[in-house]
């Protein structure tokens, strides 16, 4: 296959939604889903003599992110206006970032099939999303501007990445950062995280770069996947063929699979930067770094790293780091049960995250089963209180009832009988009842265990201590 | 009672009215018949909202006679350049591409002035989008030059300067991009003030080019633009450029006298070849005040001659950028048919815009072009800094300046509309001050044998209005000009 003879080259621009109560530079609500043009001010619809007023929440969120990946945070930045026209543009230019970014430098690390991938960033920056035009059937069109003015930031990867699927975890290990910041929703479904991709593709060890082309619209995992994918295999044909790879932007349309050339590079915008006059320049002093540092919490990859520090194995660290919630869940369980870790991780991975739809929830009061009832349950069974089976059940109804472990142990006297003589009799009960099968089990029929255990634990209805039942078993039938 | 309105200053208007000598609403009626009588000959309005004014005043004339207390300008009649947002009030910038457009908000100082008790009687003419030096550039119709119907008024705030002159409104607002408020005032012989950068906020006010944009008063006298600007002058969390210091005592400082104070008279404004009725007119008013006991300084403001072509690289790349807004789709003027988006915006444009904001979109796009920025904008940018620069150190020799405001008196209507490179001339000697954001004033020096008034031009320190005030003040109070009035028009 011809393309063991290439290395595709991948960048990424990423942008993310903040998740900020009101719009970048004006007063406007910012969240998804209201009705169209519901969240609209003067500011952003451009009506003419409105101004731009800056959101220090925006500011702070991106300085955020720019310490979690490590970039230089600049102590005065500024913005650019880029000019476009386009329905869904209000003022005919967007307010962004240009020669002064937020953000320079950083690193993005994520573990991709076991290895640690580090892939490093160029810029971080601010910028003011556009609204969304709606084309209905009957050939006229509509905008809606309430997404107009949502603070996005673009987070611009070096041409690092070297596969489809690498791209793809890429864009998650983003997802999962800015959802532990708290700074968005990361949700590529409904917008808050979108993607565009650089890909070109060399001859294995080439070091010059090839011509790339520019895919956009891609908006899930899958698509990134897909349109990285197709891309790689496009390019390949052309260059085996002896073909150029033309420099252009192509749109991915996921539903056909295929991406179609949007503009070629003489129909490039140009966007006509300047700095935006009706903004000063912004300063980011060390008292605002310093702040916004201390409210950083450990991010995913430390927090990884901690994990298997505790014995985790490496594909549970990777679940309870996936978001911050299940860690934080985590964590809070481990603080009341501290012997346990890898009981508990199990607890949570096999019944706890198998029952909720969304595990950002896992932190909400409501949960049925918070982490110190987790840590509670755990703790019998792990005490011998209760058998694992009957954990089992005992947690299916915690979830249920709302109720502790302890409680529903006590009202149902569920706790495992560890008295020696209770046990003894039950066991000398079976003995008795099944002299054939003794016979057997003395004649070397050592299988047998399990069903004189099974008639002990049918006998006192579940709770016998399987421990002491095999104990007292073994020394009768010996 | 009602006063004689023509000549009558804001601030007599203004205190008749907290006297109870006479009702905001007889003043409010005085006006209106002037603007009926008067307004076909000269142009100066685009709206008359007389039921709007009368409903303001007679609310005023209420609070009044209950004891309640009003603003500093309550029931005073003026207008507003139809640059200002007005919200419920058709706002046209003087261009068909804003036709029919009611904004939903209001500007932050026309909402001031309204806070403050003054009633506005409507909107003014202007070059469309505030490019012009004539007024000749509204997309409605000129303005006519109260001292002789056949001149321009100067623009671009054309309509707010003829308006005072004429006494149409007791004061109004303008705006000041490369003179657009000090050479009106200057061609119609009243006082108009630009202030500092950022001193009047511009939240709703339409941008022509933001960084040069200055929202300021227009007065029959130095103390009517003071109070004028007092009211509209401070911080504004809407505007992000907004100076946050308080606003200055500008009445105060006019009555203050100019004992003491040093007055700069730049070489390069006192050029060879200058029009001799006002270089005259100009040398005796700096004789007055020294005789009025002002040191003369020469100085020198060494980057002068770069400042026409430093703000029109700037003034046409932030237009090109802020009329990008106007595409026909959510507001104003939408050509009836088109068949593509590029053929909407083409048309809507095409048809919207008239040459001047035409002429400078082209400009400006091609100045920012890709690869160009340093070459043209980059380069303004640092220009811009050596000018600003020059009046800093002018400034450590002296209080204020002094120097001409516009090259010539009035000049006939059409006269110069043909050659664009001629009309930007007119702004030679106040395209400095807003490049550098310090304040400046003009007021009337004299008049030419014809019967024209002639400026005179009072730069300060950036946030030093006081200053200018007092020079200016000083100057009015030793003179007689400004209470000459131009015939009504008959």
């Amino acid at each position: 296959m011809s393309r063991d003879k290439y290395e595709a080259v991948i960048g990424l621009e990423v942008h993310v939604q903040l998740a900020t109560r009101t719009k970048i530079f004006s007063i406007s609500s910012a969240s998804f889903g209201a009705e169209p043009n519901a969240h609209t001010d003067p500011v952003c619809l451009g009506l003419p003599g409105a101004l731009p007023v800056l959101n220090g929440a925006a500011v702070d969120a991106a300085v955020r992110l720019g310490l979690a990946v490590g970039s230089h945070i600049r102590p005065r930045c500024r913005f650019s206006r880029k000019h476009y026209f386009y329905p869904d543009l209000p003022k005919g230019f967007q307010i962004s970032q240009y020669d002064e970014p937020l953000c320079e430098g950083g690193v993005v690390t994520f573990r991709l099939d076991g290895e640690v991938r580090q892939i490093r960033l160029t810029r971080i920056h601010m910028e003011d999303d556009a609204g969304k035009n709606i084309h209905d059937n009957s050939g006229v069109s509509f905008v809606d501007y309430n997404r107009a003015g949502v603070p996005l930031c673009e987070i611009v990867s070096e041409p690092d990445i070297r596969s489809a699927n690498e791209a793809a975890e890429y864009v998650r290990a983003i997802r999962t950062l800015v959802r532990y910041l708290g700074i968005s929703d990361g949700n590529m479904e409904e917008g808050s995280l979108r993607c565009d991709a650089n890909v070109s593709i060399r001859p294995v060890g080439a070091t010059k770069l090839g011509t790339k082309a520019e895919l956009k619209n891609i908006n899930s995992f899958k698509n990134v996947r897909d349109a990285i994918e197709h891309e790689i295999a496009r390019q390949t044909v052309l260059v085996d063929r002896g073909d150029k790879v033309v420099q252009e932007t192509r749109l991915w349309d996921p539903d056909r699979g295929i991406s179609a050339s949007m503009r070629s590079k003489e129909q490039a915008h140009d966007y006509r930067y300047f700095p935006e006059p009706d903004l000063p320049p912004v300063v980011v002093d060390e008292a605002w770094l310093e702040r916004a540092r201390k409210a950083l919490p450990e991010l995913p990859e430390a927090r990884h790293m901690r994990y298997l520090g505790m014995g985790l194995s490496a594909q549970d660290a990777s679940v309870l780091v996936a978001e911050r919630q299940i860690g934080d869940y985590f964590d809070a369980a481990l603080a009341a049960a501290p012997n346990h870790p890898k009981k508990i991780a199990n607890w949570l991975i096999n019944e706890v995250l198998g029952r909720v739809e969304d595990p950002r929830k896992l932190m909400d009061s409501n949960i049925p089963v918070p982490p110190a009832a987790l840590a509670e349950l755990v703790d019998l069974v792990e005490k011998d209180t209760l058998s694992g089976k009957l954990g089992k059940d005992v947690f299916g109804r915690m979830w249920q009832e709302k109720r502790h472990a302890s409680e529903i142990v006590a009202a149902e006297s569920m706790n495992l009988v560890s008295d020696t003589s209770v046990i003894e009799d039950a066991c000398k009960r079976v003995v008795e009842r099944y002299p054939d099968e003794v016979a057997r089990f003395r004649g070397g029929n050592v299988k047998l265990m399990g069903f004189f255990v099974g008639n002990v634990m049918k006998e006192t209805g579940g709770k016998a201590n399987p421990k002491i039942v095999n104990e007292i078993l073994r020394k009768l039938l010996s | 009672m009602t006063p004689e309105v023509r000549g009558a200053t804001l601030v007599e208007l203004a205190a008749g009215v907290a006297a109870k000598k006479w009702k905001s609403r007889d003043l409010v009626e005085a006006y209106l018949d002037r603007i009926a009588k008067l307004d076909g000959k000269l142009g100066c309005f685009l709206l008359v909202n007389g039921e709007g004014a009368r409903r303001a005043a007679d609310a005023i004339d209420k609070k009044v006679a209950a004891g309640e207390m009003v603003g500093p300008l309550a029931g005073v009649p003026v207008g507003l350049k139809d640059i200002y947002v007005t919200r419920g009030i058709e706002t046209t910038a003087g261009s068909k591409i804003l036709k029919g457009f009611i904004p939903p908000y209001e500007s932050t100082a026309s909402g001031r002035l309204a806070a403050a008790g003054a009633i506005s009687l409507g909107k003014l003419n202007m070059d469309e989008f505030a490019m012009g030096s004539s007024n000749e550039n509204s997309a409605f119709h000129p303005v006519h030059n109260p001292w002789d119907l056949e001149r321009v008024p100067g623009g671009s705030s054309g309509g707010s300067a003829a308006a005072v002159a004429a006494s149409l409104c007791a004061g109004t607002l303008g705006t000041d991009t490369g003179g657009s408020i000090r050479q009106p005032a200057s061609l119609c012989g009243i006082v108009g003030v630009k202030p500092t950068y950022g001193r009047v906020s511009r939240y709703g006010v339409i941008a022509f080019a933001s960084s040069l944009d200055h929202p300021g008063p227009f007065g029959r006298t130095v103390e009517d633009a003071a109070a004028l600007l007092e009211v509209i002058a401070g911080h504004d969390p809407m505007d992000s450029t907004s100076i946050p210091q308080l606003a200055g005592q500008y009445r105060k400082a006019s009555k203050a006298g100019l004992a003491g104070m040093r007055v700069g008279v730049p070489a390069e404004y006192f050029q060879a070849g200058m029009d001799p009725e006002i270089e005259a007119a100009v040398r005796a008013a700096l004789d007055e005040l020294g005789r009025a006991g002002a040191t003369l300084v020469p100085v020198s403001l060494p980057h002068t001659q770069y400042a026409i072509a430093t703000y029109y690289l700037i003034c046409t790349a932030e237009a090109s950028s802020n009329l990008a807004r106007y595409d026909g789709v959510r507001y104003g003027h939408r050509t009836a048919e088109a068949n593509s988006l590029e053929e909407l915006y083409a048309k809507t444009r095409g048809e919207g815009f008239g040459k001047e904001p035409k002429r400078r979109i082209i400009l400006g796009t091609y100045v920012l072009r890709a690869g160009y920025y340093e070459a043209y904008y980059g380069k303004a940018l640092r220009v811009r800094r050596l000018i600003a620069n020059d009046f800093a150190a002018a400034f450590s020799q002296c209080d204020a300046l002094v120097t001409p405001t516009s090259p010539t008196p009035a000049f006939k209507i059409g006269e110069r509309a043909a050659d664009p490179l001629q009309m930007y001339l007119a702004d030679i000697y106040t395209v400095a001050p807003p490049l550098a954001g310090v304040p400046a004033l003009s007021q009337c020096c004299g008049f030419t044998k014809s019967g024209l008034p002639i400026g005179l031009q009072t730069i300060g320190p950036a946030l030093g209005e006081e200053a200018v005030f007092r020079l200016a003040g000083a100057y009015e109070a030793r003179t007689q000009w400004h209470k000459r009035l131009p015939q009504d028009p008959s």
